[in-house]
């Protein structure tokens, strides 16, 4: 069911269009065929590993290499000290030693002065096997003087906290921006403050507050982060096979980095086995492999372990929100504000648009029709790995969703309304967009009451409720918990969105060969998301050839234009239109030969799917494919054209495209245990047009079990000597079929109507919307024993806790 | 990828040809059973053995049989094979429920009751099991064979009455007709070690328990064993309010530790709760309901 008609079926039966197809890519992958950064082998290659640091907060004294240089296989350990010495032509700092974040942070490459963060690189060995690097690493005899670390957030702006970034003259722990900001704001505070102010004197109003915990999870893609680098020193060329989300955005960085000019450069990302945010930052572990071939002359690979990624590549949340929202007691929202104390790590390394450096919080007023909100964030240094944006949020959003979801339903708590009316009575209304909302961001589309009663009659709204007061009776504990969430994805506009300076627009490129078969090159990177298949589906729509004849190139820069790169639910919203506009760029050009071949003005032709025809002579007219060859051919072209079908293109997206969704979890909650079992899950996303629904729901299904994870089990918490407590899969528990329900979707389709196919982003909804209906069912089922709030992970312990009226700190060592 | 150090690596032929290499080699000799908590460590490096010795070939330490009025197993026998074995469900139900949560079907597969024993991990399921039923394992050496108490079996976390030299070869169980037995669990997640785990077996007769077992794991109970319930309980009815307060002195006894999978006082509430909760059914079990 989607807003366009079924497409007419190819020769191989797959849609000529829209619709359910396989995934192209899965053949290989099925066969254990597909190619990894870990599955490149160069002749001559070397490899790596890392020393890492065993403190969160220590002083070198001293590194002694000696004995690992001379164990027999070893090339050459590499320290920060070396690094500091190789002078840098760059405008990014002097040496290699440090690195520019994507946020206009410093990061150490290897640690020179002090570690920071439990896990950071400290030394770099290069050696003939990983065997060999793995053993040197044990030679390597560091000397710390431990320095008392800042694990909790809340301690890190205190008076007598350790400074940590004392590399760059800091007296304190906070964070400054590219412009200069120490604190994040958005929305009108005045007119907000006085609403709560009015909401506080009116006795027909009532305000509710909560700390509300988004902790620090990690985005574990299966494939952990690696590249092999190898510096051609007769040609000059740079060869970096890397796991990277935004290949042509890394090889910018690098030729920033690095001081090498940027045509030298060809960032190859072959197949990329889950990336989920994990790899956009340009981690010094890839530097150290570009630095490992300059100094050996050989290609070198570096690949982490498992636990490697877990404790020092990007992690997601971390924010200590404290949110307050006002309303009638009838249950009109008034005001929401809210104040984040955002935990960064020992460097500013998020990844996300310049002028957004919370991210997109700021959308945190959520489905909503309120005129006052407000946010303030404020981020701090602490001892932790650094990272933040990732995970599938959106840019932040998944925090923004959780908060404002969180809030509802303690609003509806404190009402004694049901979440669901109390929603109802207060969702932006069809009528109402474009909406502008209290944070500045402008809605394109939505139908949300439709979508919600949609939700609300798959799960069986009434019949649950009275089921749950039937349990309750005899003293059973089920919940029923609800999520209705916006998302804004697809960034740019390149006027108001880069990173690092570089505009978030995307190009692309669509060759037709003579035989009608095309090849369409992509600036996005597929991590899993389908895009070989997809963007075939796309061009497939516009120019009518059947997708198998269609090839997605992407992943090379040498290979694809430039490009941002998959992050934030982009690709549909920005490649995808690419792909659209450039597929009908290729259209006017086939009607320009169709014309000329059939002797009349492209005016009098009309186009229906794969042909050109005469209008009112359905007869006559031109397959895309015959006009492909003779557009090759020696057909007479009239003046100023060219010949060739072939175009380009570059998208530069109006504005960001606003999927949404409501979501319904049912769980039952043994009060004896804390245990929680979801027991169904209704996902209703309204995501536009779907080009591909089987791949939609995958990424659909994919995104409701993160947020079954992260609600239920998922958490990187330190204790206070800054020890990482989820540095492996024993310890940070990623969830499995057993936890997750059988998944029951639904769909409305409201188009977006800026984007060329009314397409929306899809990819990260689910992770964005999921985790609130999951904590919200939970606490709806223990809300008998007068809990409120608990935070995630709601663990069989928290939940046990929560039922005590003893809340506790999930971000720290469990006591 | 995780990469050990470099290992030295033999297998066995026999029984008799392990304890001699283990001789052979000393103390930086490991044996190798199904490896699912030997090679984890190996990989991260916090086990450094200088040899394994691969006691998979082993067909004489493999089978599940009825002895005289005892269940023996093999000490390569692995989980699955538990979970499946249509011998041991007749005798006890507490081992299908006890494998059913014990790790995944890939561990189970190749991990082995006798690795899980010598292993000792303080939050071993089957350590639980086996202080429950009250069994006992073979050890042999270079000189004979001892039979050894499970309860008597730990010498502290890690640390068992498994000398240098030493093979444990079977794990031994005694069939108590009509008794009924269940297995609790809390897990955070399916595969995850236990939270806390408890098993018990009872038996009643003419109205009152005249026989029984409870096993805790993962909360610090001594040998993993609640004598103190247990000598509660018999001759008593196995109404709700003794099994219930069985079940808190079976907790009283427990010193658990906080970690990432719970405070102590949750962990001693748990054991409690499971305690009770497998006392139920347990008793349930064996009046035939």
């Amino acid at each position: 069911m989607t807003a366009v008609d079924e497409a007419p079926l190819s020769a191989a039966g797959n849609p000529i269009g829209f619709g359910s197809m396989k995934r192209v890519e899965d053949q290989r992958f099925v066969r254990g065929q597909g190619n990894y950064v870990d599955d490149v082998n160069l002749p001559g290659m070397l490899h790596s590993a890392i020393l890492r640091s065993p403190f969160a907060h220590a002083r070198i004294v001293s590194i002694d290499t000696s004995a690992a240089e001379a164990l027999p296989g070893v090339v050459a350990v590499i320290t920060g000290k070396i690094l500091e010495g190789i002078p840098r032509p760059s405008l990014l700092g002097d040496n290699f030693a440090w690195m520019p974040t994507l946020s206009y942070d410093t990061q150490a490459v290897l640690a020179t002065d002090k570690v920071r963060f439990q896990g950071q690189e400290v030394a770099f060995v290069i050696a003939e096997s990983r065997y060999i690097a793995k053993d040197a690493l044990e030679l390597i005899d560091v000397e710390y003087e431990p320095l008392e670390p800042v694990m909790d957030a809340k301690k890190a702006l205190d008076a007598d906290a350790p400074i940590i970034r004392d590399d760059k003259g800091q007296t304190d722990n906070r964070i400054t921006d590219v412009h200069g900001n120490q604190t994040w704001e958005s929305g009108n505070k005045e007119a907000t403050e006085a609403a709560f102010v009015a909401a506080a004197a009116d006795p027909n109003c009532v305000i509710v507050e909560e700390d509300i915990l988004y902790p620090r999870v990690h985005p574990a893609p299966m494939e952990t982060c690696g590249s092999v680098a190898y510096l051609d020193k007769v040609t000059g060329q740079l060869t970096l096979y890397t796991t990277s989300q935004a290949p042509h955005a890394h090889r910018t960085v690098y030729a920033m980095v690095a001081g090498l000019p940027e045509q030298k450069i060809r960032v190859i990302s072959p197949d990329i086995g889950g990336g989920f945010g994990n790899k956009v930052g340009v981690y010094p572990g890839y530097v150290l492999s570009v630095i490992g071939t300059i100094v050996t002359g050989k290609p070198v690979k570096w690949m982490e372990d498992r636990s490697e990624n877990l404790m020092s590549t990007s992690f997601a949340r971390d924010y200590h929100m404290k949110a307050k929202i006002a309303a009638t007691k009838d249950g009109k929202i008034l005001a929401v504000d809210v104040y984040v104390l955002a935990d960064h790590g020992a460097f500013n390394g998020v990844a996300q648009p310049t002028n957004f450096p919370a991210g997109f919080f700021n959308i945190f007023s959520g489905s909503y029709d309120y005129p006052n909100a407000h946010c303030l964030v404020e981020p701090v240094y602490t001892n932790k790995a650094p990272g933040g944006v990732a995970y599938a949020c959106s840019f932040r959003i998944t925090e923004a969703a959780y908060v404002i979801e969180r809030l509802v339903d303690c609003l509806a708590q404190e009402l004694e309304m049901d979440p669901a009316d109390l929603r109802l009575k207060n969702l932006i209304k069809p009528e109402q967009f474009p909406y502008t909302s209290p944070t500045g961001w402008e809605y394109d589309s939505g139908q949300y009451e439709k979508t919600m009663r949609v939700a609300m009659d798959i799960a069986g709204y009434d019949e649950l409720r009275r089921e749950q007061a039937e349990k309750r009776a005899k003293g059973e504990y089920m919940g029923i918990g609800i999520s209705f969430f916006t998302e804004g994805v697809g960034a740019g506009p390149r006027r108001t969105m880069d990173i690092l300076g570089l505009g978030m627009a995307d190009g692309i490129e669509l060759r037709v060969h003579p035989t009608g078969k095309a090849v369409l090159r992509l600036s996005v990177q597929s991590q899993g998301q389908g895009h070989e298949t997809t963007f075939a589906q796309i061009v497939s729509h516009e120019l009518g050839i059947p997708p198998e004849d269609i090839d997605v190139v992407h992943g090379d820069t040498d290979q694809t234009p430039f490009g941002l790169g998959t992050y934030g639910s982009r690709s549909t919203p920005v490649s995808g239109a690419a792909a659209s506009v450039v597929a009908k760029k290729v259209r006017d050009r086939a009607r320009i030969v169709a014309a000329a071949a059939l002797e009349c003005s492209p005016d009098d032709l009309e186009w229906e799917l794969g042909r050109w025809f005469v209008k009112g002579d359905k007869e006559r007219g031109k397959t895309i494919q015959e006009i492909a060859l003779l557009s090759h051919s020696s057909l007479e072209l009239p003046e100023g054209v060219e010949g060739h079908l072939d175009a380009t293109a570059v998208y530069n997206p109006p504005n960001l495209t606003y999927p949404y969704g409501c979501y319904i979890c049912v769980v039952d909650v043994d009060p004896g245990t804390g245990q929680v079992k979801v027991r169904r899950f209704i996902a209703v996303d309204d995501c536009g047009v779907r080009i591909n629904p089987m791949i939609v729901e995958g990424q659909v299904h994919g995104g409701l079990a993160d947020g079954v994870g992260m609600a239920l089990m998922e958490l990187i918490a330190f204790d206070e000597d800054g020890n990482n407590l989820g540095g492996s899969f024993m310890d940070y528990l990623l969830p499995t079929a057993v936890e997750c329900p059988d998944w029951e979707l639904g769909e409305t389709v409201t188009p977006s109507p800026h984007h060329p196919i009314g397409a929306k982003g899809v990819g990260e909804s689910a992770t964005v919307g999921s985790p609130a209906a999951v904590v919200n069912a939970v606490i709806d089922a223990i809300s008998p024993f007068g809990v409120r709030h608990a935070d995630m992970p709601l663990t069989p312990a928290n939940v046990w806790r929560a039922i005590q009226g003893r809340n506790v700190r999930t971000d720290m060592a469990v006591e | 990828m995780q990469t050990p150090a470099a290992v030295d690596y033999v297998r066995a032929t026999s029984v008799a040809n392990a304890i001699a290499l283990l001789n052979e080699h000393g103390e930086d000799a490991r044996l190798l059973a199904g490896g699912h908590s030997l090679l984890p460590m190996m990989k991260l490096r916090l086990a450094r053995p200088d040899i394994l010795i691969d006691i998979n070939d082993l067909d004489e330490l493999r089978g599940i049989r009825v002895e005289g009025d005892e269940l023996v197993l093999g000490a390569m026998v692995t989980h699955a094979e538990v979970l499946s074995s249509p011998i041991l469900a007749e005798h006890y139900a507490i081992f299908r429920e006890a494998e059913k949560v014990i790790a995944d079907p890939i561990v189970r597969n190749k991990g082995t009751v006798g690795g899980s024993m010598c292993q000792a991990d303080p939050s071993e399921d089957l350590s639980a099991v086996g202080a429950a039923l009250k069994g006992s394992v073979v050890i042999q050496n270079a000189t004979g064979t001892r039979t050894v108490p499970l309860r008597e079996f730990h010498e502290g976390p890690y640390e068992t009455k498994v000398a240098d030299g030493e093979i444990l070869t079977e794990v031994r169980f005694p069939i108590r007709p009509r008794a009924g037995s269940a297995y609790e669990k809390v897990e955070r997640r399916v595969g995850d070690w236990p939270v806390c785990s408890a098993g018990a077996y009872v038996v009643v007769s003419g109205g009152v328990v005249t026989d029984v077992g409870i096993g805790l794991t993962a909360v610090g109970a001594e040998h993993f064993c609640a004598p103190e319930a247990e000598a509660f309980l018999i001759g008593k009815a196995p109404s709700e309010e003794n099994l219930a307060a069985a079940a808190q002195l079976a907790a009283d006894s427990c010193s658990p530790n906080a970690d990432q999978r719970g405070p102590a006082d949750y962990k001693q509430h748990l054991a409690m709760e499971l305690t009770l909760r497998a006392l139920r059914r347990a008793a349930a079990s064996s009046q035939g309901a």
